[in-house]
């Protein structure tokens, strides 16, 4: 009989999956009710998010609980890694489908009402005077008037905020391996404050582009044609995502505390940074074709 | 430390009893079954929505139900075959072979396991829920088309998340069968000697796992078009209700494959070992799965030649679609040449492998007539399409998962199923799935469209049999259940190797294979 930390550790049992089943009954029911105006809806809404909530805590819990215990051997290690990149894999393509959207409507759909190629009687019958731009609300001004959110100033300073960020967490990685815990914390910390900032001042420009042009904002919002559709799904869901990572780090972070992380062993923190260089990546992808081009 | 661990693992190694057992599993024998009962509850279900269909097509006019509910029927069929039925049971096949197939010990993450099968009842408890809602079911076609699916009553956003979920859940188990093959085959199955079933699941999970997220992404547009005021499929305001087919089938085609690449897989198991020859041209297989995996990303606009796009758009994609027959072709030729020669005999397994080969290969000849684009405009949205699609997905794919069952249903049962009863659910299946799909070549050639409750007279006598077809191959759906009973209940002992042809790892361990396998990991030569 092998030795048990030389085989693969496959746990005997476990409530919390089915727990999740039920926080997504409740959750899923409760949102979909509410959309159609029941009262009953927000109830199990709440109690969804609830049991998600207690289903994530003792899930992962459990999942730490082993890994401290030294349950988890160098292929359990890689079959976390694995997982989490094709976890990601995922979200990328989850991401892709938003920007086929965007460059679908800036390449085909607006030239088209415009009247581009065969598309002259779709113009001059339906959408007569509609010509192509960028940023547009559509041939019949969705939303009414607004303004494009411009990439200098809050956008360009997110930029460097998420990619300083970056940089802080391989620091803090390095540390990790070298085995020093004062850099470890303190770029760790410093890594979840500025993914935190980020998600802070993208809210104060939400903010700004909800206010209306008279009151000095941009008259932009999510139903602001397809300019508005494409703004805020995509950075609504980066932010999300950041939103997501953030408190990640922060777990790790205290996890980091508890001192819970060796140099070889730490697959969680790897996981997290890989999270966070993903959705670093998708914000370049964000600045460049939603504020800039 | 190690002690503990040890203490850990042994107090708890007897397989857990009562309703525990499938609750909390995260043993994939057990998960693998649960995917597969619930497979064939679905497949009930979707089947008893097609029993409606064809009675109400049964005659021209209007008899048994009106023709909301008539759309009600197409759309719900179509979701639980192909989310509830055909996914999961090719995934409840993955969890219970996969594993003994490399040689693991287990699904590598045997927790989420649980959890990608578990999502599966909400899904469609939230979904079949919308059947008693006001306005009932979603009755837009599962493709979920705009404008038409926004007038869905209370059910939509029901439908949404339900796709939501069974996307996740079809994530979540696509990850774990790459990461169980790349991560836990037994030392010395290298890549190129793993089974073709592991090969092209393996292959299906890259599907999936890129594929259905872009689904997630259309059904959300969908959602915040409907209640948030945006303009993705708005032409109004700068959008196209044209670019959800695009985002649709850029998921929808690899969904296809991801249908019928692990029925390639058990066809490619069952014909070499009732051959008793090793598989013709292993490496091509392999490739090929690849090739066709790949090119079901660059073919889906195929599903809309007549909505109107650029010639350039048209002409790619009737070549890209072309293409496709090329790695097919490899892969039907290869299983023709493993039986050349072959010392052959046809029990069950073998029968609807050899019924696969003839019928699929059918579907697949009227997909390349509908794939060439003129030609299309003359089927698009007929019985044409539907006959096509019957063939590849009912004699294919469903007639790869039944020849799957009992193949493998003696080393999970430790049972030998009763042969004749199989042999005569096998024809029963065979005569009438043709009696049911052949003459619906016929009237879609001749005009009749699809999703229609009401046709003209001259398309009565081809629905009337057709109807007929149905209900036989419904009924004989009975039978397998039947036989698939007695067989967990009882019957002739089954030996380790099962059958007189059959190699590989799987067939090593005894029947029933017990509740653990491969705890320490087999040498493969």
């Amino acid at each position: 009989m092998a030795h048990a930390s030389d085989r693969y550790y496959v746990p005997h049992g476990s409530p919390w999956p089915i727990v999740g089943s039920v926080a997504l009954l409740l959750l899923m029911f409760g949102i979909a009710s509410t959309l159609n105006g029941a009262a009953i809806g927000k109830i199990s809404m709440l109690a969804g998010a609830a049991v998600l909530l207690f289903m994530l805590f003792g899930w992962f819990g459990i999942v730490i609980k082993e890994s401290v215990d030294g349950f988890y051997n160098q292929q359990v290690d890689r079959s976390f890694r694995m997982g989490m990149a094709w976890f990601i894999a995922s979200e990328v393509m989850f991401f892709a489908a938003f920007f086929g959207a965007l460059f679908y409507a800036r390449q085909l759909s607006l030239p088209w009402l415009g009247g581009e190629g065969n598309n002259f009687f779709t113009n001059f019958l339906l959408w007569s005077g509609f010509e192509n731009e960028w940023p547009s609300n559509g041939p019949a001004e969705i939303g009414g008037d607004f303004k494009a959110m411009g990439p200098w100033g809050l956008p360009a300073m997110n930029t460097a905020i998420l990619l300083t960020s970056g940089v802080t967490i391989t620091i803090a990685h390095h540390a990790l391996r070298a085995g020093n815990r004062g850099m470890l914390t303190l770029f760790l910390g410093l890594t979840w404050v500025l993914g935190f900032l980020f998600v802070g001042l993208q809210g104060y420009e939400y903010a700004h582009a909800y206010h209306d042009i008279a009151d000095g904002g941009l008259s932009l919002r999510l139903d602001s044609g397809i300019y508005g559709s494409t703004f805020f799904m995509l950075t609504g869901f980066h932010g999300l995502h950041v939103t997501l990572g953030a408190t990640m780090l922060i777990v790790i972070w205290f996890r980091v505390l508890k001192g819970h992380f060796t140099p070889d062993s730490h697959f969680a923190f790897e996981g997290v940074a890989w999270y966070w260089h993903f959705v670093d990546v998708v914000w370049l992808g964000l600045f460049i074709f939603v504020y800039w081009l | 430390m190690s002690h503990t661990a040890e203490a850990h693992h042994d107090d708890h190694h007897d397989a857990p009893t009562g309703i525990k057992r499938w609750l909390f599993a995260t043993n994939h024998k057990d998960i693998g079954t649960m995917y597969l009962v619930f497979s064939l509850v679905l497949f009930f279900i979707g089947g008893a929505m097609a029993m409606v269909i064809r009675a109400e097509l049964f005659q021209p006019g209007l008899q048994f139900v009106d023709p909301g509910f008539f759309n009600q029927m197409t759309t719900m069929h179509a979701l639980m075959m192909i989310f509830g039925a055909v996914m999961p049971a090719f995934v409840g096949l993955a969890n219970w072979m996969v594993p003994l197939m490399v040689g693991a010990p287990d699904m590598a993450l045997p927790r989420m396991n649980n959890w990608s099968f578990w999502i599966l009842p909400v899904a469609f408890s939230l979904l079949l829920s919308t059947l008693f809602m006001p306005g009932g079911s979603p009755a837009g076609g599962w493709t979920m088309y705009p404008p038409l699916v926004m007038q869905t009553g209370d059910a939509f956003p029901f439908l949404i998340f339900s796709v939501h979920l069974m996307g996740m859940s079809s994530i979540m188990g696509a990850i774990n069968i790459v990461v169980t093959i790349m991560n836990m085959r037994a030392p010395g199955m290298s890549l190129l000697k793993m089974p073709l079933f592991v090969w092209t699941w393996l292959i299906t999970a890259y599907l999936l796992i890129l594929a259905m997220p872009v689904l997630a992404g259309a059904v959300t547009m969908l959602l915040t078009d409907e209640y948030f005021g945006t303009s993705f499929f708005n032409a109004g305001g700068g959008g196209d209700p044209l670019m959800f087919q695009h985002v649709f089938w850029f998921f929808g085609h690899p969904e296809v494959y991801i249908m019928i690449l692990p029925a390639f897989g058990i066809v490619s198991q069952i014909i070499p070992t009732f051959a008793r020859k090793p598989l013709f041209g292993y490496d091509s297989m392999v490739y090929a799965t690849a090739s066709i995996a790949f090119l079901s990303f660059i073919v889906w606009a195929h599903h809309m030649f007549t909505v109107g796009m650029p010639l350039a758009g048209q002409l790619f994609f009737m070549f890209s679609t072309m293409l496709i027959a090329v790695p097919t072709g490899v892969k039907v030729f290869n299983w023709m040449t493993t039986m050349w020669k072959g010392s052959m005999t046809f029990e069950t397994p073998m029968l609807f492998a050899f019924g696969f080969l003839f019928l699929f290969t059918i579907g697949g000849f009227s997909g390349l007539m509908l794939g060439i684009t003129p030609a299309d405009f003359q089927y698009h949205d007929t019985y044409f399409v539907v006959a096509h699609f019957h063939y590849v997905l009912v004699p294919g794919a469903v007639f790869a998962i039944m020849a799957g069952v009992y193949f493998w249903l003696p080393k999970w049962t430790g049972h030998m199923y009763n042969e004749k009863l199989g042999k005569l659910h096998f024809w029963l299946s065979a005569i009438f799935v043709n009696v049911t799909f052949f003459p619906q070549h016929f009237v879609g050639l001749a005009g009749m469209p699809r999703r229609i409750p009401d046709y003209a007279t001259q398309f009565a006598d081809f629905n009337m049999i057709s109807s007929i077809g149905a209900f036989v191959f419904g009924a004989s759906q009975l039978l397998f259940v039947y036989i698939v009973w007695s067989c967990v209940r009882g019957g002739e002992k089954a030996t380790q190797q099962v059958w007189e042809g059959a190699e590989g790892l799987e067939w090593t361990v005894p029947s029933p294979a017990p509740h653990h396998t491969f705890e320490v990991a087999p040498e493969v030569k």
